[in-house]
This record gives structure tokens, C-alpha cells and sequence, in this order.
């Protein structure tokens, strides 16, 4: 069997030998794609065709097996997220507790869908499905801090605070 | 490792502990570190400095009531301080020595005394960062007695002996689960995890493998030894971070003890743990789905005969256990089966650890003796019902379980008994629901969200829920009719009983339950198009569903 060369890095940008450590690490392992997915989404904020590609490329993957993955999980993201990212839980507790309501006022304020960014790429509106913390729900991370408790006023100040930034 | 030097190690925690007069414990889990408790422990630390007192303040997992967050524990006195911030901070390091302080005082006896605490017996303890504080609280003893005292059989039949059910939810006998794995043939087996706590309202996991990771590690260790396995997976939420990175400590330390890795305490036992992180899919805490995520591809399940036990990760045999499942087994080792055995009701032994959410006074993490009466943990531990409102429905097992109304609460709880009212165990969310809830929108929350969270593998989840998500809308919306409902009724049985995978057979539980016990609101939505809870806007909500989850 010939020894296998694993592709050169995309560029010169530094993340990318992050991206490439993980997959040293596994062995260039396939059963490292998803470990190799989330050091790139932790490094480059989301997933992009180049990414995938290299990551396939590099574990001998399928593309198409790469692409099913990146897309079947929630966690990864194909799109660049916004400067701000508010993520509001939809988890149980936070339902009942009017996490719809936050969601509805959110979505009306920044004029835009959860899942989606505002037009000038400053906030991205997020909802998650359980980030755990139940006990002080309603529950908003603002930017991945945790805020519990959250009110409708509470998130449009927030919001009003990263829009005149 | 030996056992004496384990001993030794736990004495030295001891003689240090003991150059204290006073250990002040900041819970800093999730809920408190969200409300400043980072902080407070800061201003804790200066201020015992300060005071020349000889104080120990320590960080430590959550200690159970989180609504009183942020929560500090004074010892040996057991005076538990809530509501604390900063500022509380040189008045309680004051106090040490002298009368407590009055204000910040929390009475909870109630909520305590009616706990029994097994799982969660280091929480609030120890600081999970240190692999010491835990050898300290009697650590890792069960792991090298079984090492040197104990045969592989010997210890499936003491896991056996105590009746311990599968934590996860489908209470499946982990003894049994263990002999049969033992039994299977290979060279190689494998020990995995299940951190994903997918189900939304649940955090019970995520508490054990943050404020004491070591316990799960124990335990798998030992699962180790008993099945012949080297290897062990801890699968857990990319959503976690935290508990990621006290597991990755847990591990290191572990290692640098020579608690993980070969010879284990001088003997012929090989074991090590690695961490996989999940990616948000609830699907994959289906065992056969999780298998397929560790391999790295997607989480869809796959048909079983061959079980995991059989033929799982790779294709070797697999032992797969939840978190909580894992967090008793040092125990039960150390205290033997009987002890566990004789702890709750006659076919649910032990205690089980329940997340306390929604609308209830005392919210938080609870162990209970299995058995213990669904009101006893609403009234009592739980405080009841906050705002003069009146209680409506307990919702137990997530997405999968279902709603319990007010008359089922002298109820016992137990895998058969929480399975005979339509609901299940599950892996241990508990949502309190008031008169200001709406159990036909609770039942579509469930159905949208099993309805994103199918894999699309087998049709009767994927288009089931679908289906089943537009007429619960409809008659949300108030545009449904009693056809709808019959319509609805039918395709609940067709998706319990045709689809692959737990996710979609327990999928209808939601709205199976509620129509059950609440059947009177679909009616009133349907005829009367109200809502008495006021939540459904009877115009406002059009069904939704994404193109990618149409059949």
C-alpha cells in the first residue's frame, strides 16, 4: 500500500496548522472527522466549502460523507456567524417560561430569522435546544455568557447596546 | 498506584484540610457562576486573607438548589448562605467563628432532608479540578479494590445483586447489560459514556461530569475490568464546554496517577479514556446512533439484533451506560449490592437524580430514594408552585415521556410506575407546569421538536412527526377539526409502533399523555377555539414545517 501524503494546508493562515494538529493527533484517523470539524469551526467560526474539502481530503473521506456530516449536526454552522451572536434556549424549561416570546421579540427587532445574521454581519440570532441551565430559565447567551432570567426589555437593551457599537 | 498509596494521599488531603478552622464551599456550577459567583470567590479568598482567620475557600460543584443561587456553603458548621454576591463577602468571612449571618441564611431543611444522596454525594464537596479532593472523599477506593480483590465475575454479580437499572432512561438492568458484554467474544470491547443529554430541560449529567468527573471515570474504569475492555469513550455534548474541559483535567490527572493507563496498581489491567464530542443531535442518544458518531459519521440508529453488546463500536463488543449510571457503580463496589438493594421501591432501587425546572418555587438538581411520591418532590422538596398559581402537570422524560396530572401525584416514582401513566422515567428532567401553560402547545413544542430531530432514516418518524406537527398546529391556530384530532390519535400509534429507532417510538408519549389526561383542552380548542391558558393565539401561528423534514 503506498504511504499516504496528506494535502498541503490551504494557506498560510495559522488556523489552518490547528485544524491539521487535531487530525495528527487522531492519526489522520476517519473516525476523526467530526473532532476535525469542530477544531475548524473553533478556529474559523464556521464551515466553508475550502474547509470541508481540506478535511476530506486530508482523512481520505468521501466529500459527500463530509458534507452529510457537517450538515446532519446542529452544532456546525455553514455560515460566518455575525460580531454578536445572541442564542436564545428553546429548551423545555425555557418554553414554558416564555423562550417564544424572547425568540418573537428578537426576530422583530433585528427584522431577520432565527438561524439568520443582520444584513450589516453585526448580530446573529441563534436558538439553541438545551444549554443546560434550566434552573434560571428563560436563558439567553449573549455572546456565550450566560444570562438568566432574561426579560423581552432585557434582550432589546441588549441587542440596542451591540447595534450602536 | 497501590491502595496504600491511595490511603496515604487521601490522609495528606486530610492533615491539610485539617490546618483549617473554617472551609468556605462556593458552588460554582452554571447557574451561581451565571450570577457572579466568580467573583464572589475571589472576594472570598481576599477577604480571608485579609482576616488572618485560617480559612479554606474552596470552588465546588452545584450543591442542589440553584434558585438560590449564588449558593456558599460555611463548614464544619453547615451553614448554607444564598443569594451571595461580592459584596456579602467580608461580612460572612467575619461572621466565621461568631454568630452567622442572619440575612443571607437559607432554610431548605425541608428540601434537603428528604434527599438521599448517593450519585451526588461529592457535590458541594469537592473541588472537581482535583483529583486529590476526590481520593480524599473515599476516591478511586472502589476501582483498586476491585483490582486487587475482586474477579470480573465477581463484580457483574455485585452490579447485578444491587438492581441497579440504566439511568438513561429505558431502566434496562445494567447487570445483565454487563454479563452480557463479559460474556461476548474478542480480544477487544469497549466502554462508552453517554454524555449527550440531549433531552431539553434535563442537566442532571451535565452536573455529575462538571463538579465531580472522576466519578464517572471510576465507574468506567471498573465497567473496564469487569467486561475485559481497555478502552472507554466518554461521548458528551459539544453544547458542554465546561464539562469537557473538567473531563479532559479528570482524565490528565487520572493518567498522572497511574489511575488510567497499563498495569493499573501493579496488576495485569490496561484501561484509558478518551473524550468524543457530540454535535447537537438528539438522535444520537440512541445507543446504536452514538456508536456511529464516535466512528465519525453521521447519528442515524441502525435495526438491533445485533446489539451493541454484541457487535457495537467498530464492530466490537460495546458496553454503553449513561452518565449517572456510571456515578453509582463506586459506590454500590464500596458499600456492596445489598446496601443499594435495600434503597428504594421493589423493582427501582436506589435513588435517582431529577433537574427541577419550570414553574416550582425551589429549582435545581434533587437525588431521591426511587419510590418517593411525585408530590413529596413538588410540595416538599420543591417548594410548590410559586405566584398563587395553581399546578397543572409535571412533565417527566423529555421529548419522550409525558405530562402527569395533578391526581396521579401520590404516585410512587419508578421505571413501571411512570410508564403505566404514559410518561417515563427518562433521564431525569422534571418541568413543572402551571395553569398558565397550555398542554396542547406543550405537546406540539415536543412534536416540532422531534420533528427537527429526526434523522430522516425511517418514515414514520420523519413524516410522522411531520404530519403529526401540522395538525397540532392547526388545532393550536384554532383551524382544527375532530377529524384532525382522530387523524392525529391514529398516526400517534402508527409512528409508536412502525418506527426504528426510541426516538420515534416514543415520539407520540407527548401527545398521547396529554390527550389522555387533557383531553377536554383539545376539545375546547378545537369547538370553542379558546385557549383557556392564554398562550395559543388562535390566528397567529400558521404551520411551518421546514422543506427539508417533508416526506
Amino acid at each position: 500500500m503506498p504511504v499516504f501524503t496528506p494535502p498541503p494546508l490551504p494557506s498560510e493562515d495559522k488556523r489552518w496548522k490547528i485544524v491539521n494538529g487535531t487530525m495528527r493527533k487522531n492519526g489522520f484517523a476517519r473516525h476523526a472527522l467530526i473532532e476535525t470539524l469542530h477544531t475548524v469551526q473553533s478556529s474559523f467560526g464556521f464551515l466553508d466549502d475550502e474547509s470541508i474539502r481540506f478535511v476530506a481530503l486530508s482523512l481520505r473521506v468521501p466529500l459527500s460523507q463530509a458534507y452529510g456530516v457537517a450538515t446532519f449536526y446542529h452544532y456546525f454552522t455553514l455560515k460566518p456567524p455575525g460580531k454578536h451572536t445572541v442564542t436564545v434556549c428553546a429548551g423545555t424549561a425555557c418554553y414554558i417560561k416564555g423562550a417564544d416570546k424572547l425568540i418573537e421579540t428578537a426576530e422583530k427587532r433585528l427584522g431577520i430569522k432565527q438561524g439568520q445574521t443582520t444584513g450589516d454581519g453585526n448580530i446573529s440570532l441563534m436558538v439553541a435546544r438545551c444549554v443546560g441551565a434550566c434552573s434560571r430559565a428563560p436563558v439567553v447567551l449573549c455572546d456565550g455568557e450566560v444570562v438568566g432570567e432574561m426579560s423581552r426589555e432585557q434582550i432589546v437593551e441588549q441587542l440596542e447596546r451591540w447595534a450602536v457599537e | 498506584m497501590t491502595i496504600e498509596e491511595l490511603e496515604q494521599i487521601a490522609k495528606n488531603v486530610h492533615q491539610e484540610n485539617a490546618k483549617y478552622d473554617y472551609e468556605v464551599n462556593v458552588c460554582m456550577d452554571l447557574a451561581c457562576a451565571s450570577q457572579g459567583a466568580g467573583a464572589l470567590k475571589d472576594a472570598l479568598a481576599k477577604a480571608a486573607e485579609a482576616s488572618g482567620k485560617r480559612v479554606l475557600v474552596r470552588r465546588t460543584g452545584c450543591m442542589g438548589p440553584c434558585s438560590h443561587g449564588p449558593l456558599v456553603r460555611i463548614d464544619p458548621e453547615d451553614t448554607l448562605y444564598h443569594h451571595v454576591n461580592a459584596g456579602n463577602a467580608d461580612t460572612i468571612v467575619k461572621s466565621l467563628g461568631a454568630e452567622p449571618v442572619a440575612k443571607l441564611q437559607c432554610d431548605l431543611n425541608e428540601h434537603f432532608d428528604k434527599q438521599v444522596r448517593v450519585v451526588l454525594e461529592n457535590a458541594g464537596y469537592i473541588d472537581p479540578e482535583k483529583i486529590e479532593d476526590y481520593i480524599g472523599r473515599d476516591g478511586y477506593k472502589a476501582l483498586l479494590t476491585v483490582l486487587t480483590e475482586m474477579t470480573p465475575n465477581g463484580v457483574v454479580h455485585r452490579i447485578t445483586e444491587s438492581g441497579l437499572r440504566g439511568r438513561g432512561g429505558g431502566g434496562y438492568p445494567t447487570g445483565l447489560k454487563w454479563g452480557t458484554v463479559a460474556k461476548a467474544a474478542g480480544d477487544q470491547k469497549y466502554v462508552v459514556c453517554n454524555g449527550d443529554e440531549g433531552d431539553p430541560g434535563a442537566f442532571m449529567d451535565r452536573s455529575v461530569m462538571e463538579g465531580d468527573p472522576h466519578r464517572v471515570i471510576e465507574g468506567m474504569a471498573i465497567a473496564g475490568y469487569a467486561v475485559g475492555a481497555s478502552k472507554g469513550y466518554v461521548y458528551v455534548r459539544a453544547e458542554y464546554p465546561v464539562a469537557v474541559s473538567r473531563l479532559t483535567t479528570a482524565i490528565r490527572e487520572a493518567r498522572r496517577q497511574g489511575l488510567l493507563g497499563n498495569n493499573i496498581c501493579n496488576t495485569p489491567f490496561n484501561f484509558d479514556v478518551e473524550i468524543r464530542l457530540g454535535a447537537g443531535a438528539f438522535v444520537c442518544g440512541e445507543e446504536t446512533a452514538l456508536i456511529a458518531s464516535i466512528e465519525g459519521k453521521r447519528g442515524t440508529p441502525r435495526p438491533r439484533p445485533p446489539y451493541p453488546a454484541a457487535s457495537g463500536l467498530w464492530g466490537k463488543p460495546t458496553l454503553i451506560n449513561n452518565v449517572e449510571t456510571y456515578a453509582n457503580i463506586a459506590p454500590i463496589v464500596r458499600h456492596g449490592g445489598k446496601w443499594f438493594f435495600n434503597m428504594g421501591s421493589e423493582r427501582s432501587k436506589g435513588t435517582k437524580v431529577f433537574a427541577l425546572t419550570g414553574k416550582i418555587a425551589n429549582t435545581g438538581l434533587v437525588e431521591v430514594p426511587m419510590g418517593i411520591k411525585l408530590r413529596e418532590i413538588i410540595e416538599d422538596i420543591g417548594g410548590g408552585v410559586p405566584g398563587g398559581h395553581k399546578f397543572k402537570a409535571v412533565q417527566t422524560g423529555g421529548p419522550s415521556g409525558g405530562c402527569i396530572p395533578a391526581e396521579m401525584l401520590d404516585v410512587g416514582v419508578s421505571y413501571d410506575a411512570l410508564l403505566k401513566m404514559g410518561s417515563i422515567m427518562g433521564s431525569g428532567g422534571m418541568i413543572v407546569m402551571d395553569d398558565t401553560s397550555c398542554m396542547v402547545n406543550v405537546a406540539r413544542f415536543f412534536i416540532e421538536f422531534c420533528m427537527t430531530e429526526s434523522c430522516g432514516k425511517c418514515i414514520p418518524c420523519r413524516a410522522g412527526t411531520a404530519q403529526m406537527f401540522t395538525l397540532l398546529t392547526r388545532i393550536c391556530n384554532g383551524t382544527g377539526t375532530m377529524d384532525d384530532l382522530a387523524l392525529l390519535e391514529d398516526l400517534c400509534s402508527t409512528v409508536k409502533d412502525t418506527s426504528l429507532c426510541g426516538l420515534g417510538q416514543t415520539a407520540p408519549n407527548p401527545v398521547l399523555s396529554t390527550l389522555k389526561y387533557f383531553r377536554n383542552e383539545y376539545i375546547e380548542h378545537i369547538l370553542q377555539k379558546r385557549c383557556s391558558a392564554g398562550v395559543c393565539n388562535m390566528e397567529r401561528i400558521k404551520p411551518e414545517v421546514p422543506s427539508e423534514v417533508v416526506a
